[in-house]
């Protein structure tokens, strides 16, 4: 374990009386993406939710989030520094591409040459060179995906949430994508933690998988 | 009935050209006739020359270039206030005092206007409240509040009635359009929760509640009834200035007021114009202050600080509902003291028999032009849902974007022609001219949003498409339609300047009474009358709330 990764400490998850997860520890590595799996409703999303900070209030819970040796439970979620990708890229429709990944870029880069710069680099990073100034709602799908996925890394957040990232891209889309969200956060040396339901996705992670399911406790079988 | 559905179905454009014709060509005509009145033609009274004299008048009237002046400061300032009052309070999460709102939305305009004086008067219920303790007080403070020359007290009073307004239309938006995951993305990026509502949320709001807040501008613009409790009388605002040349006992007087009217027409579409010009500047600032990535500590501050004001304004709205049942009850109430030191039904029961008939014509025109413009509205969206199209309601929105003055003239001389003016009938129909926009607009989206299955089941078994109607649709739109009835009423209620236009002054309403009141020496008189104002409305949107959500299910039947 590095001081680097982040650290998911007897974490208990419930919704209206109902135990979803119960006393969760595990250790997401920086080179080793992590999945959840688990049938629908079993708390995969609450648990992504939960540690970005996102939970809905309906939910109860409990357990340490460790990220740079920290607890991070009490921050809220923009003082988290937890980057987080949906199913739906959630490129915000009234501001440019390029607009959006300015929106995502650490202030701490400053003058407007330098931040252009910068995001026209993250650009090319996801093979998007000449889109700065293009309406988001006129790119494909797997652009959207890549620019959303640029968006949360330009923050320079210290670990990465997915939560179902691949599940509205077909499966040539899917695969292409997948490899550049991994690749992508190892580059950066990010802990990944995903949410899936499909064996793909995991086997494409690469690293250990988390099964849970309703009111049992979780099993690690690699 | 079941004939009269028949009649309006057999064709799907029936419907819709009826309401042009009820609604649309009288709106059309009022702007024509005052158009060419404002240029000296009106053949019935000897003008048959087009000249520009009535303008050279206008432009000569003492402390008219000072009245356009307030009128314009008035009118923008209102509403930019306004604007970020709500958008503040949504940034911070103003979902809570949703519940305030019913009863300040409900409340006519010029009902606000009135209780809002009685707080803000230096004889009023503020100062009272900070007299002696605070001020040093004894007796009421020689200073001016209400009808300030600058017109704060006017933009105050518009504010109290157009921020909820306002709210009440972003959250109506917003309930089509989740945004948790959008603030979700923008605070996982780093963005405190009310800069990234500002940022992210609110442009795109913008755009979906672009049209009420230019019926806001427009309202504020022009306005009448809040002006006449409110507003200076040196500058006098050209809404005013026309209005009391439009009554004046010389006719000559109505040219010149033609002209002013045309004016105020002129300054709304010229006043959108400047405000989208506004949009597109901010659009740019906009973007800037997004490319740098500024993650907002200083606009949470700001939208913080901002939502307090919100907060207060609401609070400022209910506590004038509250000032007008407390003066209409009060007998002896000497300053400083912050209550009324006797308690009195007295004004009530003297009032009372004055007030009947008013009341009782305030009904008959809230229930006949609301049940006209109800029953068109359903006509047309079914005919619209049969033909299998969703017709553009923005043509349904001009007349609340056009100042009211710039037209109604114009509808009265119509009426008048047509023989009908002065009556029950004339007045009625101009109500609708207003009630049917809202009636429709509220009716659109339930009516559309309905599971189209259970008319097709229904259908399926071998119901006609007017039984499907009655039979099934309305009874499941139940809880819609008791709403827009009740905005409809709310609506009517409201009416100050059609009223005295259709009515020929021989009409009087809650609205019209208590508008002449305010002017009066006694505030308890004014209460009361303005109390049943706001009391009508609000009794109409309590009633729709207990209206069962659709008819038919035994109550207690499912659990």
């Amino acid at each position: 374990m590095t001081s680097q990764g982040l650290a998911i400490e007897n974490v208990s998850l419930s919704v209206a009386g109902r135990l979803l997860i119960r006393g969760l520890s595990f250790v997401v590595e920086q080179t080793r993406p992590t999945t959840i799996m688990g049938p629908s409703g079993a708390g995969k999303s609450a648990l992504i939710a939960f540690i970005g900070g996102h939970l809905d209030r309906a939910f109860k819970a409990t357990g340490r989030v460790i990220v740079a040796g920290a607890d991070i439970v009490n921050l809220p979620a923009e003082r988290r520094g937890i980057g987080v990708l949906f199913q739906d890229d959630l490129l915000f429709p009234h501001l440019s591409v390029g607009a959006n990944l300015a929106f995502g870029l650490n202030a701490s880069i400053q003058g407007s040459a330098v931040r252009r710069a910068t995001v026209e680099q993250a650009l090319d990073e996801a093979s998007l060179v000449g889109f700065y100034d293009r309406d988001p709602a006129t790119l494909s799908g797997g652009q959207r995906s890549r620019a959303a996925l640029m968006r949360s890394l330009l923050a320079d957040p210290r670990a990465l949430l997915l939560d179902e990232p691949f599940g509205k891209l077909d499966q040539a889309l899917r695969r292409e994508f997948r490899h550049f969200v991994f690749e992508s956060a190892a580059r950066r040396g990010l802990p990944v933690l995903m949410a899936t339901h499909d064996p793909a996705d995991a086997e494409a992670a690469g690293g250990p998988v988390l099964l849970i399911g309703e009111a049992s406790s979780p099993t690690e079988p690699h | 009935m079941a004939q009269a559905i028949r009649a309006l179905t057999a064709s799907t454009n029936l419907p819709r050209l009826i309401a042009i014709a009820i609604f649309g060509a009288p709106v059309a005509a009022g702007f024509a006739l005052t158009l060419a009145l404002a240029f000296g033609y009106l053949p019935a009274l000897g003008g048959r020359d087009l000249s520009l004299a009535p303008w050279r008048a206008l432009f000569a009237e003492p402390g008219f270039w000072s009245g356009l002046e307030l009128t314009l400061f008035v009118g923008f300032t209102a509403t930019a206030i306004s604007l970020a009052l709500a958008f503040a309070g949504l940034a911070v999460g103003a979902r809570r005092v949703a519940a305030l709102l019913p009863p300040l939305l409900a409340t006519p305009h010029s009902a606000m206007a009135i209780g809002f004086a009685f707080l803000l008067a230096p004889s009023g219920w503020l100062m009272r409240l900070a007299s002696p303790w605070a001020t040093g007080d004894l007796v009421p403070p020689d200073i001016v509040t209400v009808n300030d020359p600058q017109g704060l007290s006017l933009i105050l009073g518009l504010v109290l009635k157009e921020t909820p307004f306002l709210l009440a239309a972003s959250l109506a938006a917003l309930a089509r359009w989740p945004d948790a995951e959008q603030l979700s993305i923008a605070r996982a990026l780093g963005y405190r929760p009310a800069a990234a509502w500002l940022l992210i949320v609110a442009p795109q709001l913008y755009a979906q509640i672009r049209l009420p807040l230019y019926a806001t501008l427009a309202y504020s613009l022009s306005v009448v009834d809040m002006a006449i409790v409110l507003a200076p009388s040196h500058p006098e605002p050209l809404s005013l200035l026309g209005l009391r040349w439009f009554l004046s006992p010389d006719l000559t007087r109505i040219y010149p007021a033609a002209a002013a009217a045309t004016l105020q027409g002129l300054f709304v579409i010229s006043g959108i114009a400047v405000w989208r010009i506004g949009e597109w500047l901010a659009a740019r600032g906009l973007l800037r202050r997004v490319e740098t990535g500024r993650r907002g500590a200083f606009l949470e501050t700001a939208a913080r600080a901002v939502a307090i004001l919100t907060t207060l304004a609401l609070s400022l709205g209910l506590l004038s509902l509250v000032a007008l049942a407390l003066w209409s009850i009060a007998w002896r109430w000497p300053f400083p003291l912050a209550l009324p030191e006797s308690w009195s039904l007295r004004i009530w029961r003297e009032q009372m028999p004055q007030l009947v008939r008013p009341l009782l014509d305030t009904l008959i025109l809230a229930g006949a032009s609301t049940l006209l413009a109800l029953g068109l509205a359903v006509a047309w969206l079914e005919a619209d849902e049969r033909a299998g199209r969703t017709s553009s309601l923005t043509a349904i929105y001009l007349p609340l974007l056009a100042p009211q003055i710039a037209f109604l003239f114009g509808v009265e001389t119509l009426f008048a022609w047509m023989r009908i003016d002065g009556g029950v009938l004339a007045v009625a129909w101009a109500h609708s001219l207003f009630v049917f926009p809202y009636v429709l607009l509220a009716m659109a989206d339930p009516w559309r949003a309905l599971d189209r299955r259970y008319a097709r089941a229904a259908s399926a078994l071998g119901a006609s498409k007017n039984r499907v109607l009655l039979q099934v649709k309305l009874p499941l739109l139940a809880s819609p339609l008791a709403f827009a009835f009740a905005l409809g009423v709310s609506v009517s209620v409201a009416q100050y300047l059609s009223t005295l236009f259709a009515g020929g002054g021989r009409i009087s309403t809650l609205t019209t009474e208590a508008l002449s009141r305010s002017s009066g020496g006694d505030r308890r008189v004014a209460a009361v009358a303005a109390f049943l104002q706001a009391a009508v409305p609000l009794i109409a949107f309590a009633l729709a709330a207990l209206a069962p959500r659709r008819l038919g299910t035994p109550r207690g039947a499912h659990s």
